[in-house]
């Protein structure tokens, strides 16, 4: 395949036990491709699953049936069946992944919370540190506030050192989960700027965005995931 | 954005259990657990208390002997060795070296009444170390490491809070560079505070070194934390194993996701 992802027949339902085993379908027959410098926007409403896919993508969520097909190292891996070593593999060297929410450890100054996967795959410190600090100023957020921990910050501030953290790699794929969702109208040019040049490296993208405009100035093709619906 | 930092790409495992059970008369505390352990991979065992984790973990670390199956370890020279087939010495050298065991009650690891310095270096003097100064200032590092303030250096822990005992408890396993650590519950006895600079601690530590570690914890939050793979027991048997997000987020298990979702928000 030529394709960064392909995905194909991907079902997932999730099974409630403590709810007396009700089955919640979210998607099923989920099939599209990614190919490198391409962003694919998901569409639906809220409920249709997207956010599930994203995560299916990631190997965050098991998938039922189907395939999870990765282009990682040269090779394709399915990370619907994938060992737990070779996921977290992938997601050090081929996905990277911005959620809606920032999840740091406590105490960590937000430098090193945005540092950190560079850091994980071998960078030295200085060096990292000196790039999260060039994502932090670009994305608006003030030196000064570079060594607190984030977990005191504003929503929207919270949001840009999260997009910082999932940008500041440069992995082949890209997975965004509303990147723009709380911030305002100079932070989200930044955002689409820093797709935009992603996509110019080849970077492989698919997100979830509400804003009509901002899916217009970053999808290259837009997926419906309604089409995905899980017979209930 | 919490999730570990993940495992270099060593392809021989460095502990495989195999089919381990242990009975106490008709109690089975463990049942046929089986699974491989890589080099820097952190490995939680979580599970409510009697559902025979800290047992597997004594199995793990040969403490204790297995009524069934057993447990092989990759020694320095890369050769497998079945640890029933060690002789006692060399079980000792394996603990006194590339194992560590970090106890969750501190006073169980370390010499209460000797100074923190001599904890530390006393794990070097048991490899042949004897030169006086090499020790004290390796020493000297180590309690920088754990952030313990190098003017404590001759106090006995007995006059240390319980955090800085967990500190010292890690430094002094720490600094004969094993490969493998094993924890029960490190984070058990102390105040929520304190838990989270030690497990900021304990992460950086895991991954700077490329350690490998299996923690024993009844928090998921801990789990979450250090551990890339997670296994769920229950009755001794180990009822659900995976990427520890995948487990976390998509538990499959009705046990699982109860444990999951008794967890309270932030």
């Amino acid at each position: 395949m030529t394709a960064m992802i392909e995905i194909s027949n991907a079902a997932k339902t999730f099974t409630m036990h403590l709810q007396g085993g009700v089955e919640l379908p979210v998607v099923s027959n989920v099939a599209f491709h990614v190919e490198p410098g391409e962003c694919v926007v998901l569409s639906g409403p809220s409920g249709a699953g997207k956010s599930s896919i994203l995560k299916m993508i990631f190997g965050n969520y098991r998938c039922d049936t189907g395939r999870i097909d990765i282009r990682h190292q040269g090779k394709v891996i399915d990370l619907a069946s994938a060992e737990p070593r070779q996921v977290l593999s992938v997601r050090r060297a081929t996905i990277g992944y911005v959620s809606q929410f920032l999840r740091a450890v406590p105490r960590v100054p937000t430098i090193d919370v945005v540092a950190e996967p560079l850091v994980d795959n071998g960078t030295p410190r200085a060096e990292a540190r000196d790039k999260a600090g060039a994502l932090l100023r670009r994305l608006n957020i003030p030196e000064r506030l570079w060594r607190l921990p984030p977990s005191t910050f504003s929503g929207g501030e919270q949001q840009r050192v999260n997009i910082a953290h999932g940008f500041i790699s440069d992995l082949p794929i890209l997975l965004l989960d509303e990147p723009t969702a709380s911030l305002d109208a100079a932070n989200r040019a930044v955002v689409v700027e820093l797709i935009g040049e992603k996509k110019r490296r080849g970077v492989a993208m698919v997100a979830i965005v509400h804003d009509d405009e901002i899916r217009h100035l970053i999808a290259d093709r837009i997926v419906d995931v309604t089409s995905f619906a899980a017979a209930a | 954005m919490s999730e570990p930092a993940t495992t270099p790409d060593d392809d021989q495992p460095l502990l495989i259990a195999d089919g381990l059970s242990k009975n106490y008369g008709r109690l089975a505390a463990c049942r046929d657990v089986s699974f491989s352990l890589y080099p820097g991979e952190v490995l939680a065992i979580v599970g409510e208390s009697g559902s025979g984790k800290s047992t597997l973990l004594q199995l793990l670390s040969a403490q204790l002997a297995p009524s069934a199956g057993g447990v092989s370890y990759r020694m320095r020279d890369g050769v497998l060795r079945d640890l029933a087939s060690l002789g006692e010495a060399e079980r000792r050298f394996l603990f006194r070296t590339d194992w560590g065991y970090v106890h969750q009650d501190p006073a169980q690891g370390l010499r209460m009444a000797v100074s923190a310095g001599a904890n530390v270096g006393e794990r070097l003097m048991a490899v042949g170390w004897n030169h006086y100064g090499r020790i004290r200032d390796t020493a000297t590092t180590w309690l920088e490491r754990v952030e313990i303030d190098i003017g404590r250096i001759d106090d006995a822990p007995k006059t240390y809070s319980g955090g800085m005992r967990q500190r010292l408890q890690i430094a002094r396993n720490l600094v004969t560079a094993p490969r493998l650590v094993f924890m029960d519950e490190p984070t058990g006895g102390l105040d929520v505070s304190v838990q989270a600079r030690l497990l900021d601690l304990m992460r950086n530590l895991v991954s700077e070194l490329n350690l490998a570690a299996i923690v024993v914890t009844h928090d998921l939050a801990v789990a979450r934390l250090l551990s890339h793979r997670v296994m769920v027991m229950k009755g001794g048997r180990v009822i659900e194993t995976g990427l520890t997000d995948q487990v976390l987020d998509d538990p499959r298990e009705p046990y699982t996701q109860l444990l999951v979702s008794s967890i309270l928000p932030p």
